[in-house]
């Protein structure tokens, strides 16, 4: 049952660890509290049918989004699956904008036309935000491969599910990154269950899923307790160093785990019994109070004297509030108009180009 | 003017982008050293090297996927499917991240990509090599599409294609490769042709036929003899272009004429004639003295038996019997 697993390893000692400073740390940590207090904030306005579809919350996962993109230097990108919204909050989105795009409104990140699988910056090399599971994976290496082709000494980081790691486009994905030495990194988030279906349901592995990548020629590592933002940036930083100074991909697999359902329609997600449905009261209880990757982290800086207390108040204190205020604008927002149905469809029709003037390009009436 | 094959046209097209523009780039299976299955890349590799002309593995999900994610930092990939049959294993690939990647950021990002190959049957290579996808591409709002029939055609709507920034799906042919026509030579200037402007192939006054693709040059023998035969001539609009859509040339025709017959390789159930139709009914129906006919490839799986075959696909016969019915 449990993925995560406490390591013996100290990561704060790391040298990418060891190297940052007090003002950087209490700055991760407010990141992680930042994407905490805006999902419970968004679960709420869920309640409220403040929001449609499907609300997929990271909760409980936030030190694998916040230390990898940490990491990100500038010619560093990222991209995802649909439980996007703590890496869109960690690479620096506003959380006006996300909030607003999950009411549907036009003040959105993505104008409201998006929603919450599907949030973009691509100004902050953050590329979404994708709803096919796997289906961002040829794009991650696709963002790889510019990247390669322009000269420019970076790497995509592409996350996906452990779910995901069954879709063929991932393999065709890794064959085509080893084949080529394309500098992209996957990062497979394990949070032990495709949905409803736990890792050992789903899935045929020898030690791990990211050890298939051997079959590729393709390095792998993997985080076992991704709790542990000091563990997280510590092998992701390696990988990294891995794609700029060699070019050549990596997998990882960080151990980690969400709270919440797979979205937050999930009845089956926290039973008294396994009977009942596919995962137990107890266990996330379990990694609540064992694996919390804020409580791990506040834990560490107040041992180390980079934090108080009172710091750590006042971090969530402002994260509420911020959330609050997005509530607010979102709500203030207004709705997308049907007339905005037809734009950001096609560029040339969008800037007005004679490529956008010529023929008939949408077929209402 | 000189005269090339519509594979010749294509090679022309993509020599002079990938000369022009740095970050254009041919990516696709056997398109490199093989010379290409049907050899539209021929020499291509040679002059351009391993950077600009790119093998892949028979991955079209993965490769086309990274061709999506690698428009989106700003490269213009132009991607060989070997048959454009092999859509359905890239389909998500193509409709969800190529189609709609810039509905769902918002218009943030755009995909310049190019999807290119064969579409056509007729070859005895069955069902499953013979698709005709125009009509599934083109009810993704957010891509192009485009079935050029003639070399001149192939070779500007192409290098139009490279250069948009939106994605284009180019729908090729392996009947019409070996085909030669006129088109402008590279020492006269720079030859394009914009998407969305059909092409007026013969002109006539008795009856409009409607097609794209191979099918125009079905119409068009189909006119040759019904012209001489009895009399009767025949407007033959090529649409080249299906999304964006032509719909002034359309309208123009049958305003003209009062007769149509859509000549369409689609099969008949949702195929691109079926929207020509639906439109025509919608915006000319007072033009109309006939009710608008179609002749489309019979509406089973595309059959292996080559004399079969050949009577599945749209022919002339069966269009010139579909004109003496209506005139």
């Amino acid at each position: 049952m449990p993925v995560l697993a406490e390591s013996t390893t100290d990561f704060s000692k790391a040298e990418v660890n060891a190297t940052l400073t007090a003002e950087q740390k209490r700055h991760l940590l407010r990141d992680m509290i930042r994407i905490r207090e805006f999902e419970t904030g968004a679960f709420e306005q869920y309640q409220k049918k403040k929001m449609g579809g499907f609300l997929h919350l990271y909760i409980g996962q936030e030190a694998v989004a916040v230390g990898t993109v940490s990491l990100m230097g500038d010619h560093d990108h990222v991209i995802t699956a649909y439980r996007d919204h703590g890496h869109a909050l960690a690479v620096g989105m506003g959380m006006d904008e996300c909030m607003a795009e999950l009411f549907g409104k036009r003040t959105g990140c993505s104008k409201g036309k998006g929603g919450s699988m599907h949030f973009f910056a691509p100004d902050k090399n953050y590329w979404g935000g994708h709803g096919i599971v796997g289906g961002q994976t040829p794009l991650g290496l696709g963002l790889a491969f510019g990247l390669k082709y322009k000269g420019l000494k970076g790497c995509a980081l592409c996350f996906l599910g452990d779910g995901a790691v069954n879709q063929g486009a991932y393999h065709e994905s890794l064959n085509l990154a080893g084949l080529w030495d394309l500098p992209v990194i996957y990062v497979i988030e394990n949070n032990g269950y495709s949905m409803g279906t736990s890792q050992k349901r789903s899935s045929a592995y020898n030690t791990c899923l990211a050890e298939r990548a051997a079959g590729y020629g393709i390095i792998w590592d993997v985080v076992r307790n991704g709790s542990d933002l000091y563990e997280v940036r510590e092998v992701v930083g390696r990988a990294i160093e891995r794609a700029h100074t060699e070019s050549r991909p990596t997998v990882l697999e960080i151990a980690t785990y969400r709270y919440e359902g797979h979205s937050v329609a999930d009845a089956k997600h926290n039973k008294q019994s396994l009977q009942e449905g596919y995962r137990t009261k107890d266990e996330i209880e379990h990694y609540r109070k064992n694996f919390d990757p804020i409580g791990n982290f506040s834990h560490k800086l107040l041992a180390e004297g980079v934090a108080t207390e009172e710091d750590i108040k006042d971090m969530k204190k402002a994260a509420v509030a911020e959330t609050r205020a997005s509530v607010t604008f979102a709500d203030e927002s207004p709705y997308p108009t049907l007339d905005d149905l037809h734009a950001d469809v096609y560029h040339e029709v969008d800037h007005d180009t004679p490529a956008g003037r010529t023929g008939r390009h949408f077929f209402n009436d | 003017m000189r005269t090339i094959t519509y594979r010749q046209a294509l090679n022309e097209a993509f020599d002079e982008e990938i000369q022009r523009d740095p970050n254009v780039f041919l990516i696709g299976e056997e398109i490199a050293e093989y010379d290409g299955a049907y050899k539209v890349t021929q020499g291509l590799w040679k002059k351009h090297g391993d950077k600009r002309v790119i093998d892949s593995p028979i991955s079209e999900s993965g490769f086309i996927g990274m061709a999506v994610g690698a428009s989106m930092l700003g490269l213009r990939p132009v991607c060989e499917l070997m048959f454009w049959s092999f859509y359905t294993v890239a389909w998500d690939q193509i409709a969800n991240n190529a189609g709609m990647v810039r509905y769902m950021s918002g218009g943030l990002i755009n995909c310049p990509i190019v999807i290119r190959g064969p579409a056509n049957g007729g070859t005895n290579v069955g069902a499953t090599h013979s698709h005709t996808p125009e009509n599934v591409m083109a009810t993704i709002p957010g891509l192009k599409v485009v079935c050029p029939a003639t070399a001149r055609d192939a070779k500007g709507l192409m290098k139009t294609a490279i250069r948009d920034n939106d994605p284009v799906m180019f729908m090729e042919n392996t009947m019409l490769y070996g085909i030669e026509g006129e088109v402008p030579d590279p020492a006269d200037g720079d030859f394009t042709i914009p998407l969305g402007v059909a092409d007026l192939k013969r002109e006539g006054a008795d009856v409009s036929l409607i097609a794209h693709g191979r099918s125009v040059l079905v119409a068009l023998e189909a006119a040759e003899i019904l012209s001489a035969e009895h009399g009767i001539e025949c407007d033959v609009l090529d649409l080249r272009s299906i999304r964006p859509l032509d719909e002034d040339a359309i309208l123009d025709t049958v305003a003209k004429t009062n007769r149509v017959v859509l000549v369409d390789e689609n099969k008949p159930f949702c195929g691109i004639s079926a929207q020509i139709a639906a439109l025509i009914q919608e915006k000319a129906f007072d033009d109309l003295d006939a009710p608008v006919q179609r002749v489309c490839s019979l509406d089973a799986p595309a059959i292996y038996s080559p004399p079969v075959e050949k009577e599945q696909l749209p022919t002339a016969a069966r269009v010139i019997e579909k004109v003496l019915a209506i005139i």
